[in-house]
């Protein structure tokens, strides 16, 4: 009896060690992966798990494979929500610091809380090394840099926000030109109006944050592109008559929406105008591949146009590679880093995904039609800072203009309170 | 002494584990989360310690429970509550009722009605987003073409997109996937109640109604109580469903949840941590007065 007891007590206590120890060696199990040996892997964080994305990512891999043969790449990819899951996560790891080598972030203050937090280094002295200063575009590089003339990311492609695609097919039916070029807003919610008196769905639009999308670009539109600039730099009001005017188009233009448009994504009411349910749909550039997957020809299948009010100005998002503080193979990172700034690195990847070089020296021949016309007006239009995309605000600012926009498109708010509420989420 | 240690000390021991981890993970991490609530932590700089975060108290709660935006969460919890309540406890105990007597293909049916609480509220979300789809008309699809089909065009409706009703629509998948539940509760309430009671009941001469009510429903209530218990406490924390079927930043079918997720994303862990805990209160309140009542009852 007595031995039996003694023997419980024994193991009772090696399972309370057991477990202890287990708890606590759990914590850094997940850093070592990276950190022996320095140079040898470099694990890359991003949401390009998919489709155009993937392809884009397998071409940069396999320049940097050539690149730097002794260095191994570890795909640190996260499907799921448009990149909503990979940001949880990354959310997370660095939070419990433990960051991955590099990881992908919008480029522009998308990248703010990172830098107050102190969770990403300054790769200006990069920028040198690998002289990636002069063959960005100045307007780029401005928009990455901090006052004091940092920057914290290195861009792999550039988007265009202000592009609306339509079906050919669609306006032609209903008596409207297709190759009508639209001045302003005006002229294209007349057709628009036409349009949706004939019982077709004008715009297609999907879920909030393809509302906000929608809501950029009108603003864009409405205001002009240096208006539309002094709304994140507090030199534009939020309560000024134009406001109120823009949004008052972007009223006018949900009206011309479909109905069940909160519970679509992009893809599917994108494909709404690929299947000829609704004439026009207003999204980022990405959409080109979703045409051509299908077989579609621009120019016959579909229209590539920028909205109506913004030909001349280049709605810019782009996607980027950050240095995180404590990354356990920095020189993996810059290694990637370098793949990523450069000629080879940028064609490739652009090729497969879909999008536009950073660099201003790739050859637009390399490039399929519609990327020609993006390059060419990246090179000379007027760039501003897309809204949707966290180029030109910080997350919180951004969630909070997505929600008084879903507010006010399900009706819950009037066009007062709508404008209000922005001027308050601008103002943080 | 020495004896009292030998008498308690094994099975202390034995506890130790499960005691530390719950101590730690769960009841640690609720001071946690409510002192984060006390403080005005709202950037992604003060959560790293870059800036200061200093103690605010109880603003953040006063801010919320004041703010239009959350006011229209709790509200949403609520109606989405009560509909999720009276549906499943009303379905579930329908089907108990009919399976209750001994019939025919009882097991197929059981079987059946239980079956959609094996699926997860994220693979429902996914077909329930189409069938509840708020197109009408010449685009309508999912049950507003259904209604359209059987001639019922006047039912026809925009489902969660209403902005006051919609979390209602919400409901239904819930309502569809956990009544089965409720009847298995339900069922076994009704075979426990022993025969002999009845057939006093009817010798009597009790009606079938006055057999219901006064023998039948009494016996019933403990089950119907776990019942609600259950189904308020997941209802309350109703989250999974509402994302795959709606999207976080939807006003429509915000409730307190969804609100703590969006706040995390923006890296306000002082707000989000604020919501947990009103959270925790809510479901504290419907499950405290539960467990006490379990307990004198046990002890009886």
């Amino acid at each position: 009896m007595r031995v039996n007891r003694r023997m419980t007590a024994t193991v009772a206590t090696a399972a309370v060690l057991g477990l202890t120890l287990a708890a606590c060696g759990g914590g850094d199990t997940s850093g070592d992966d990276g950190g022996e040996g320095g140079g040898e892997q470099v694990e890359v964080f991003t949401w390009w798990a998919a489709g155009s994305e993937k392809a884009g990512l397998d071409a940069m891999v396999g320049v940097f494979d050539e690149q730097h043969p002794d260095i191994e790449f570890v795909n640190g990819a996260v499907a799921g929500g448009a990149g909503s899951a990979a940001k949880d996560l990354l959310q997370t790891r660095l939070q419990a610091q433990d960051p991955p080598d590099t990881f992908q972030a919008h480029a522009g203050l998308e990248l703010q809380d990172y830098i107050d937090a102190a969770q990403i280094e300054d790769v200006s002295d990069l920028y040198d090394e690998f002289g990636l200063t002069d063959v960005f575009p100045a307007d780029l590089v401005d928009r990455l840099s901090t006052e004091d003339g940092a920057i914290y990311s290195i861009p792999s492609n550039i988007h265009r926000a202000n592009v609306v695609w339509a079906n050919p097919t669609v306006l032609e039916d209903n008596g409207i030109d297709p190759e009508a070029e639209y001045a302003d807003l005006d002229a294209w919610m007349a057709d628009l109006d036409k349009l949706d008196k004939a019982g077709v769905t004008a715009l297609s639009v999907g879920t909030t944050w393809t509302q906000v999308h929608l809501l950029e670009t009108v603003l864009l539109a409405s205001l002009g592109a240096d208006a539309y600039s002094g709304l994140w730099d507090g030199t534009t009001d939020w309560e000024s008559a134009e406001v109120t005017s823009a949004l008052e188009n972007f009223e006018t233009l949900i009206g011309y929406t479909n109905e069940d448009r909160d519970g679509l994504d992009w893809p599917e009411a994108t494909q709404m105008v690929i299947d000829g349910g609704a004439a026009f749909n207003v999204m980022g550039d990405w959409a080109v591949a979703a045409f051509e997957e299908q077989d579609k020809v621009l120019g016959t299948d579909f229209t590539a146009a920028p909205v109506a009010g913004t030909d001349g100005t280049f709605d810019f998002l782009a996607d980027s590679f950050t240095l995180p503080v404590g990354a356990p193979d920095p020189d993996g990172a810059k290694a990637w880093l370098e793949t990523v700034g450069s000629l080879e690195g940028q064609v490739a990847f652009n090729k497969a995904k879909g999008s536009i070089p950073a660099r201003t020296d790739a050859d637009p021949a390399d490039f399929s039609e519609y990327q020609q016309t993006a390059i060419d007006s990246f090179a000379n239009d007027t760039i501003v800072s897309s809204l949707a995309h966290g180029a030109a605000t910080p997350v919180a600012t951004l969630n909070a203009i997505s929600d008084a926009t879903s507010k006010f498109t399900t009706g819950a708010s009037d066009l007062a309170g709508f404008q209000s509420e922005l001027a308050a989420a601008a103002q943080g | 002494m020495l004896k009292k240690l030998r008498r308690v000390g094994p099975p202390l021991l034995m506890l130790a584990p499960s005691l530390i981890l719950v101590g730690v993970f769960v009841y640690g991490l609720i001071v946690a989360n409510f002192t984060t609530s006390l403080t005005d932590n709202h950037t992604a700089a003060q959560a790293t310690g870059q800036k200061p975060a200093v103690v605010v108290w109880f603003t953040n709660y006063i801010d919320l429970l004041a703010s239009e935006d959350f006011q229209h969460s709790l509200m949403n919890l609520v109606l989405y509550t009560v509909v999720f309540l009276a549906g499943t406890m009303v379905m579930g105990f329908l089907w108990a009722w009919m399976l209750e007597k001994p019939m025919k293909g009882e097991g197929i049916f059981r079987s059946v009605y239980l079956f959609p609480m094996a699926v997860s509220f994220v693979a429902s979300g996914v077909v329930w987003r189409w069938l509840l789809n708020s197109n009408q008309d010449e685009q309508a699809s999912g049950l507003n073409r259904l209604f359209q089909m059987v001639g019922l065009d006047a039912l026809q409706n925009n489902w969660w997109n209403n902005v006051t009703f919609g979390i209602i629509a919400i409901a239904i998948p819930a309502i569809w996937q956990l009544s089965g539940y409720v009847m298995a509760l339900f069922l076994a309430g009704f075979r426990g109640i022993p025969d002999e009671l009845r057939e006093a009941a009817r010798m009597d001469g009790a009606s079938e109604w006055k057999l219901y009510r006064h023998v039948l429903f009494p016996q019933l209530s403990p089950v119907a109580l776990s019942a609600l218990i259950i189904i308020g406490h997941m209802s309350l924390k109703a989250f999974d469903l509402i994302m795959s079927i709606s999207k976080p930043a939807n006003y429509q079918t915000k409730v307190p949840a969804v609100d703590m997720f969006v706040f995390k994303s923006s890296f306000d862990y002082a707000n989000a941590a604020a919501v947990g805990s009103i959270l925790l209160i809510i479901v504290a309140i419907v499950i405290v007065p539960y467990l006490i009542r379990t307990n004198r009852e046990e002890k009886q």
